[in-house]
C-alpha cells in the first residue's frame, strides 16, 4: 500500500494505546543479546551491572517505546525477559 | 524473610527444582523450549495428558525441564518409547522433542517407520547440525565442508534433509522454521498439537558455542544472522528442494494432510473382529 | 465390543511358544512389541490373532531395540507389557534393558535361546544367553530369569514373569530353549480366578506427595503411570528420588546402584525356585535346567538303577540363582555335574557357590540336547 492512502483512524483520540510494563529477571539471563538485538523499537541495551551468572542483562533504554510485542519473551532462551500490558485505572 | 521471586509466566510449564537448563548462552534449545510451552499456554492443554519424550543431547534434557509426565530415554530411541506410550494410551498426547543426531541418525530407523505408520506422535526435532553434547562432532544434518572435530579437514558427507524425509516417509504434518523463526515456530507448534497423525518440525538451530564457533560465527547473535539473511519462507513448496546452504535455508510449512493413524485403523481392526466374533 | 476369553481354561494340546503366549494374556499383558526371529516368531503370530480379540495392542516394530524401547513405553503408561526374540534379538535389546532396569520399569522379554554366536543355528536349540540375561546390559544392576523345561511350564513361567516383574519393577526374563519352544504338549489352563495375578504397586498419594522412585520398606517405589495427573520424570541418567538427574553425586549414584541390587538380593528368598529330584542323599548332584533338565532326571533316575546315588536340582529361576538350595545339596556331594547346551556358563555359578574342584561340565554344541544316555553315561565316568 502506498503511503497516500494512510490516514488517521477515525477514533485514534478515543482508543488508549496500551502501555507496557516490562520485567527483566536478571539473574536468569545469560547475556545472549537477542532482546536487545531483535526489539523492533530498540527499547533495551546491555546494562554495565554483572548478574548472578557473570554477564550483563539488559536495560530499559525507554519502555515507552514498547509496543507490546512480546518478541524479547518469545526470543529468551532464558525465560528471563517478559512484558505485560500496565494496569492503570487513570492513566499512567 | 522470604524474598519474593519474579515469576515468568511460563514458570508453571516448567519444573523449578531443574531451572536454570543446561543450555549455553544463546543456545536455540531455550527458544525451542520457550515456543513450545507458549503453544501450550495459548491452546490451554491439559498437561496431565501430555506426555514429553526425549533421547540423548543437549535438547534432551527438554522432558526434564517441562513439568509434565516425561522420560528422557536412551539415546534414538525416544520415538520407539513414545510409540508404546502412544498405543497403550491412546488418550495421551506424546510429543518427542530430540536432536537431529538422537532422530536421524542413531534413531534415524524409528523416525521412518513411526512416519510410515502414522503413529499419532509428534515430534520436533532440534537441528544444530552436529553432536553438540560430546564436543561437536559431524551428524547426519551436517553440511558439506563444515568444520567438526572429526571433520577436521571440512564435512565430506551429504547432509539429509529432514523435512523431505519426514515427507516422503509419510508424515502428515511437516514443517521448518529457525529458531529466529519463534512466532511462525510456536504457531506450527500448535498445528503440530492439534494434528491426528505423525506430525513433524524441524527446527534450525543454533550452537553457538560449538558448532558456530568452528564455522566462523563467533555469537549465537552471528547464528542468528545467518538465520535471518538466508532464511526464504517458501509454504507449501516442494520439501525436496528446501534446502539449508550457507546461502539459503528453506522454510515453512511444507505439509499439512489427514490420513488414518495406526491407532484408529486398529481401534476399527479390533472393532470389525468383535462383531464378526460376536454376532 | 465383544471380547473373546482373555484366559483360555482347559487343557490344550499346544506348542511352547503358543502357550507363552497364552501365559502373557492370561498374565493380563495387554501390549506385545516384537520383531520376528526363529525360534520366538510364533509368539508373536499367535499373540497378533488374539490381541485383537480381546482389546490388546500387537505391534511389529522396525526391530528389537524398537521392540523393547515400546514395551518400556507401555509398560509406563500403565499397560503390562511383553516382547518375544532369540539371541540376535537379545543381543540388541541390551541397553534398553538397562534403561528399564534403570527406570524400573515392569516388563517381560522372552528369549528362545538358539545356537550362537551372532546368527548361529536358528533352528536349533542353545543355552549360551544365560549370563548375557544377568550381565549384557552395561553397569551393575539385578534382574530376574526364569527357565522354562516344558509347555506346561512356557505358560506357567510366563505368568510368573508378569507377577515377579510387577513385583519388583525389574524386566523379567523367560529363558526358554528352541526345543521347550517348538515342542508341543499337553497344556493345562487353569479358571482364570485360580490364576495368581500380581499387579504393580500403584502410587496412591496425592501428586505432590509424589516421589517416583522414593522405595518402601522392599526397596521398590510405587509407581504411578502416564496421564494420572502425577506429572513425573524418569531417565536412565543417574536420577534422585524425584526422579531428576544428579549425574555428578557419588552419594546419589551409590544410593539408586545399590538399591536396583538389592531389592533382588534381598528379596532372593522370595523369587527364587527350583525343583529338587533325589537330593537328600545324592553323591552325584546334576545341575541343570531348561530342556536339558528332562534327559538329566531320566539320567539320574537311571543311575539309581544302578546303584549311584544321583540327585537333580533344577534351578527355575536362573537369576537370582538358588544358591541355598545348591549350597545344601552340595554339603554330602562328592561330585556335581552340569550339562549345557553351551561352553560353560550356569556352571560357573555352580563353581562359585560350591566351591568344589569336583563340578564337571557336560557341553552339548550345535544339535539336539544331551540324550539321557549322554548324561547318565559322563555321570559313570565321573562319579568313581
Amino acid at each position: 500500500m502506498s503511503v497516500k492512502f494512510w490516514r488517521t483512524p477515525l477514533d485514534s483520540e478515543k482508543v488508549v494505546k496500551p502501555k507496557a510494563e516490562i520485567h527483566i529477571i536478571k539473574d536468569q539471563c545469560k547475556g545472549c543479546g537477542y532482546c536487545i538485538q531483535y526489539c523492533p523499537k530498540k527499547v533495551f541495551e546491555e546494562s554495565e551491572e554483572i548478574n548472578a551468572r557473570g554477564v550483563h542483562p539488559p536495560k530499559i533504554v525507554d519502555e515507552k517505546k514498547c509496543i507490546i510485542c512480546s518478541f524479547c519473551t518469545a526470543i529468551c532462551p532464558d525465560f528471563a525477559i517478559y512484558v505485560k500490558e500496565k494496569q492503570c485505572k487513570d492513566g499512567c | 524473610m522470604t524474598e519474593v521471586v519474579e515469576q515468568h509466566p511460563f514458570a508453571k510449564y516448567l519444573r523449578e527444582a531443574m531451572m536454570p537448563h543446561i543450555w549455553c548462552t544463546g543456545c536455540g534449545n531455550g527458544i525451542i523450549l520457550n515456543a513450545f510451552v507458549h503453544a501450550l499456554d495459548e491452546l490451554q492443554i491439559d498437561l496431565d495428558k501430555l506426555v514429553v519424550v526425549s533421547g540423548i543431547g543437549c535438547i534432551g534434557r527438554t522432558a526434564g525441564y517441562t513439568n509434565v509426565d516425561s522420560f528422557h530415554t536412551t539415546h534414538g530411541r525416544p520415538i520407539a518409547f513414545a510409540t508404546g506410550v502412544k498405543l497403550a494410551n491412546p488418550e495421551l498426547e506424546v510429543v518427542v522433542i530430540s536432536g537431529d543426531g538422537d532422530l536421524f541418525a542413531i534413531g534415524g530407523n524409528h523416525f521412518i517407520h513411526a512416519a510410515r505408520r502414522n503413529i499419532g506422535i509428534k515430534v520436533i526435532c532440534a537441528n544444530n547440525f552436529n553432536y553438540g553434547m560430546t564436543g561437536g562432532q559431524f551428524g547426519p544434518t551436517t553440511p558439506l565442508k563444515a568444520s567438526t572435530p572429526t571433520t577436521p579437514y571440512g564435512n565430506i558427507e551429504h547432509p539429509f534433509n529432514l523435512v523431505h524425509l519426514a515427507a516422503a516417509s509419510g508424515a502428515t504434518y511437516v514443517a521448518r522454521w529457525t529458531t529466529l523463526h519463534v512466532r511462525m515456530l510456536t504457531a506450527s507448534i500448535k498445528k503440530l498439537l492439534q494434528r491426528k497423525g505423525f506430525s513433524f518440525i524441524e527446527v534450525v538451530s543454533q550452537c553457538p558455542e560449538i558448532f558456530g564457533r568452528r564455522n566462523k560465527m563467533r555469537t549465537a547473535l552471528e547464528m542468528m544472522e545467518w538465520f535471518k539473511k538466508a532464511a526464504v519462507i517458501a509454504n507449501f513448496s516442494d520439501p525436496a528442494k528446501a534446502e539449508i546452504t550457507p546461502e539459503k535455508i528453506v522454510v515453512g510449512e511444507f505439509l499439512d494432510l489427514e490420513k488414518p493413524t495406526f491407532e484408529e485403523l486398529l481401534r476399527e481392526k479390533m472393532n470389525e473382529i468383535s462383531k464378526e466374533n460376536g454376532e | 465390543m465383544v471380547k473373546e476369553k482373555a484366559v483360555l481354561t482347559g487343557m490344550h494340546f499346544m506348542s511352547g511358544d503358543i502357550a507363552c503366549a497364552e501365559g502373557a494374556i492370561a498374565a493380563g499383558c495387554r501390549f506385545f512389541a516384537g520383531y520376528p526371529i526363529t525360534p520366538a516368531t510364533e509368539i508373536a503370530e499367535h499373540i497378533a490373532s488374539r490381541m485383537p480379540k480381546i482389546g490388546g495392542v500387537y505391534i511389529q516394530m522396525e526391530d528389537e531395540i524398537a521392540s523393547i524401547a515400546a514395551v518400556i513405553g507401555a509398560s509406563y503408561a500403565g499397560l503390562k507389557a511383553m516382547t518375544a526374540t532369540s539371541g540376535p534379538g537379545f543381543s540388541l535389546m541390551q541397553e534398553n534393558i538397562g534403561l528399564a532396569a534403570m527406570t524400573e520399569a515392569p516388563c517381560v522379554i522372552v528369549d528362545v535361546m538358539r545356537g550362537g554366536p551372532s546368527t548361529g543355528q536358528p533352528t536349533l536349540p542353545g543355552q549360551q544367553d544365560v549370563m548375557q540375561a544377568k550381565w549384557g546390559s552395561h553397569g551393575d544392576y539385578e534382574i530376574i530369569a526364569l527357565s522354562p523345561c516344558s509347555v506346561q511350564e512356557m505358560f506357567d513361567l510366563t505368568i510368573e514373569a508378569f507377577n515377579l516383574s510387577e513385583t519388583y519393577r525389574v524386566p523379567a526374563f523367560v529363558m526358554a530353549d528352541e526345543v521347550v519352544a517348538h515342542m508341543w504338549e499337553k497344556l493345562v489352563i487353569p479358571p482364570a480366578e485360580e490364576i495368581k495375578i500380581v499387579n504393580r504397586k500403584r502410587a496412591n498419594m496425592p501428586p505432590e506427595k509424589y516421589l517416583p522412585f522414593m522405595p518402601d520398606d522392599d526397596l521398590v517405589p510405587p509407581m504411578a503411570c502416564f496421564g494420572e495427573g502425577y506429572r513425573f520424570h524418569a531417565t536412565g541418567l543417574t536420577h534422585n528420588e524425584y526422579g531428576y538427574p544428579r549425574t555428578q553425586s557419588s552419594e546419589v549414584q551409590t544410593k539408586l546402584v545399590q538399591r536396583l541390587c538389592e531389592k533382588i538380593r534381598k528379596n532372593a528368598d522370595k523369587i527364587v525356585r527350583a525343583e529338587e529330584n533325589m537330593l537328600e542323599d545324592a553323591e552325584v548332584v546334576v545341575v541343570a535346567y531348561g530342556i536339558v533338565a528332562r534327559a538329566a532326571l531320566s539320567a539320574v533316575k537311571k543311575a539309581r538303577e544302578k546303584g549311584i546315588k544321583a540327585g537333580l536340582l533344577r534351578p527355575i529361576t536362573l537369576w537370582p540363582f538358588p544358591e541355598k538350595t545348591l549350597a545344601k545339596a552340595a554339603e554330602n556331594a562328592e561330585t556335581i555335574i552340569v550339562p549345557e547346551m553351551n561352553c560353560g556358563q550356569l556352571v560357573r555359578e555352580v563353581e562359585r557357590i560350591t566351591k568344589s574342584s569336583r563340578v564337571f561340565h557336560l557341553a552339548k554344541l550345535g544339535e539336539e540336547p544331551h540324550s539321557p544316555m549322554e548324561i547318565f553315561d559322563f555321570i559313570r565316568r565321573k562319579h568313581k
